[in-house]
């Protein structure tokens, strides 16, 4: 069964788009991870143009980071204040994504950053995550001593010091709200909420408990997703509310799946399951980018 | 179309049938579509339109499909690092949005030269103003090809010529193919009757090309209220996470 997407102007098969929201909502229930970096690159391949892939991605963002951070909140692992610089940070980060998106697109050069991005970044989270799970299956048994609570490192003398005390930090706060801005200005042009960039900074460069790293992302994601979502709506026009219902539609049902099989599968497979996933996505757009094209013409957008 | 250039067409339309007056009566050729609307629905997976009409006497009949007028803007892409990207880009002022050619016989046997390039019969005499040259007219050229290539691509512009099909001596049918993607706006149908290469009646005929019910009015949304429609965006995300939110908690 055929349906019209309105923004994206094309056709496409009601049960493909919801059973690629169950496929991405099955696997981020499975890794725990929101899935908007494989969903993107997964529109693009079906044929919808990447400007109303991003920015329709963008606003599923929103959803999955809600659903998930309600449960946070109820055990407390939310820093709000952390969050709330994040935030600020990202809001000022996704608004000059956006405008970087609409110059790019007016240049005629969106599609080349938005899959130079994607290959980018899915080929080393994918490189890092299956060699993570590869060493963890090696020395699975083997004893990690206790690390510090965080090391002191030249970012600790950074001016304008904030505590975060759910977090028990005391750093410059230039610090989130840079690590903010960087992850909003990904957000506008990726369509994703950037977990998988913020969390590990998180705990690596903040030095955050890792109990309330998920949460506090989760936090500041809806808000950056939200505010990327608007944007693309009232500058480039690209957020497709019939594929986005479609997508949520199948993603909520398939994470309720995924989170289910999850429990049955041992940690470290699943994650060089999921890296292998992802360098094959990345090796899909990489193909696309150095191949020779069917036709060096092709039609740009009208300004 | 320029406007003049219209006026000439319609003058030479005229001339042509003025000259052919001698033995036409009132109608020579009548035709009319299936259908003077394609609506582009929910489940819209492109249409079919249906040409139909008849002859007084036989003659071959070319049938052409014109979509409004549109600016377009086309990239080249070139090898840098290894990886293609655009570097070069040319504005069309105007090149029809959708064209397609049906003809009862080959365009070259049906009508002769001038009679093709007058009236725009055929990818090769469509009337698309070149850019104004920023190069030598071959590489001008080369960037109209090109354009006529991905229009095609897209299926836009039909690759090559329909069949119109007559029913014994004096009627005939044509069908006329809409894919999925094709853009909306105003069309014309224009049917020419020829004899001897030569047009001696013509016919013109409007066709709407638009979305209607959800999807047009999802689209003006998007367009004319965009930071409302963001916001509704926003709301189902919400509404739908939290949703999801709770069913999980009970499972």
């Amino acid at each position: 069964m055929q349906i019209y997407l309105p923004i994206a102007e094309l056709s496409l098969d009601v049960f493909l788009l919801l059973g690629l929201g169950g496929l991405i909502g099955f696997l981020s229930g499975v890794f725990g991870v929101g899935g908007g970096f494989l969903m993107t690159p997964l529109l693009i391949f079906i044929g919808v143009p990447p400007p109303v892939a991003v920015a329709t991605q963008a606003n599923n963002v929103v959803a999955s980071s809600i659903s998930g951070v309600l449960g946070h909140f109820r055990r407390g692992n939310v820093d709000v204040k952390m969050g709330i610089v994040l935030l600020v940070g990202g809001l000022i980060g996704s608004t000059a994504g956006v405008s970087l998106f609409k110059l790019l697109r007016d240049l005629g050069q969106i599609d080349l950053v938005i899959n130079l991005s994607y290959v980018l970044f899915l080929g080393v989270i994918g490189l890092l995550m299956t060699w993570e799970g590869i060493r963890a299956l090696v020395r699975r048994r083997r004893h990690t001593p206790r690390r510090k609570l965080h090391q002191h490192t030249w970012v600790h003398g950074w001016p304008l010091k904030m505590r975060f005390r759910k977090s028990r930090l005391y750093i410059s706060a230039l610090l989130p709200l840079g690590l903010g801005f960087a992850i909003g200005v990904l957000s506008a042009i990726m369509g994703v909420g950037g977990g998988f960039i913020l969390v590990p900074a998180m705990i690596y460069l903040l030095g955050m408990p890792t109990a309330v790293v998920i949460g506090t992302s989760l936090f500041q994601i809806i808000f950056v997703a939200a505010n990327v979502t608007l944007l693309q709506a009232i500058q480039n026009q690209t957020v497709d509310i019939v594929l986005a219902l479609l997508l949520l539609l199948g993603g909520v049902i398939g994470a309720q799946y995924g989170s289910r099989v999850a429990s049955r599968l041992p940690g470290d497979t699943l994650r060089i399951l999921l890296g292998v996933i992802v360098l094959v996505t990345c090796g899909r757009l990489l193909f696309e980018l150095v191949s020779v094209p069917v036709d060096l013409y092709s039609i740009g957008v009208t300004k | 179309m320029t406007p003049g250039r219209r006026l000439l067409h319609a003058f030479l339309l005229a001339a042509a049938l003025c000259l052919a007056g001698g033995q036409a009566r009132a109608a020579e050729l009548v035709a009319d579509l299936s259908n003077h609307l394609v609506a582009i629905t929910t489940g819209f997976a492109g249409t079919d339109v249906l040409l139909f009409g008849a002859v007084e006497q036989p003659g071959e009949v070319v049938v052409i499909v014109r979509g409004p007028n549109v600016p377009i803007r086309m990239h080249r892409k070139s090898r840098i690092a290894g990886i293609w990207m655009n570097t070069a880009t040319m504005s069309f002022d105007s090149a029809p949005s959708f064209y397609a050619v049906n003809a009862s016989a080959p365009l070259d046997k049906v009508a002769r030269p001038a009679v093709r390039e007058r009236h725009a019969m055929g990818l090769e005499n469509l009337d698309i103003p070149l850019p104004r040259a920023k190069a030598s007219p071959n590489i001008a050229q080369e960037w109209r090809d090109a354009l006529v290539r991905a229009k095609a691509r897209k299926g836009h512009y039909a690759r090559a010529v329909g069949s119109v099909t007559f029913l014994g001596a004096r009627l005939f049918r044509s069908n006329v193919f809409f894919p999925a993607n094709v853009p909306t706006g105003s069309y014309t149908v224009e049917v020419y009757l020829l004899r001897e290469g030569q047009v001696v009646s013509a016919q013109t005929t409007p066709l709407i090309v638009s979305k209607v019910g959800v999807e047009a009015e999802l689209f003006d949304f998007a367009y004319e209220y965009s930071a409302t429609y963001g916001a509704v965006a926003i709301l189902i995300a919400l509404v739908a996470g939290w949703l999801a939110h709770t069913l999980f908690r009970k499972a």
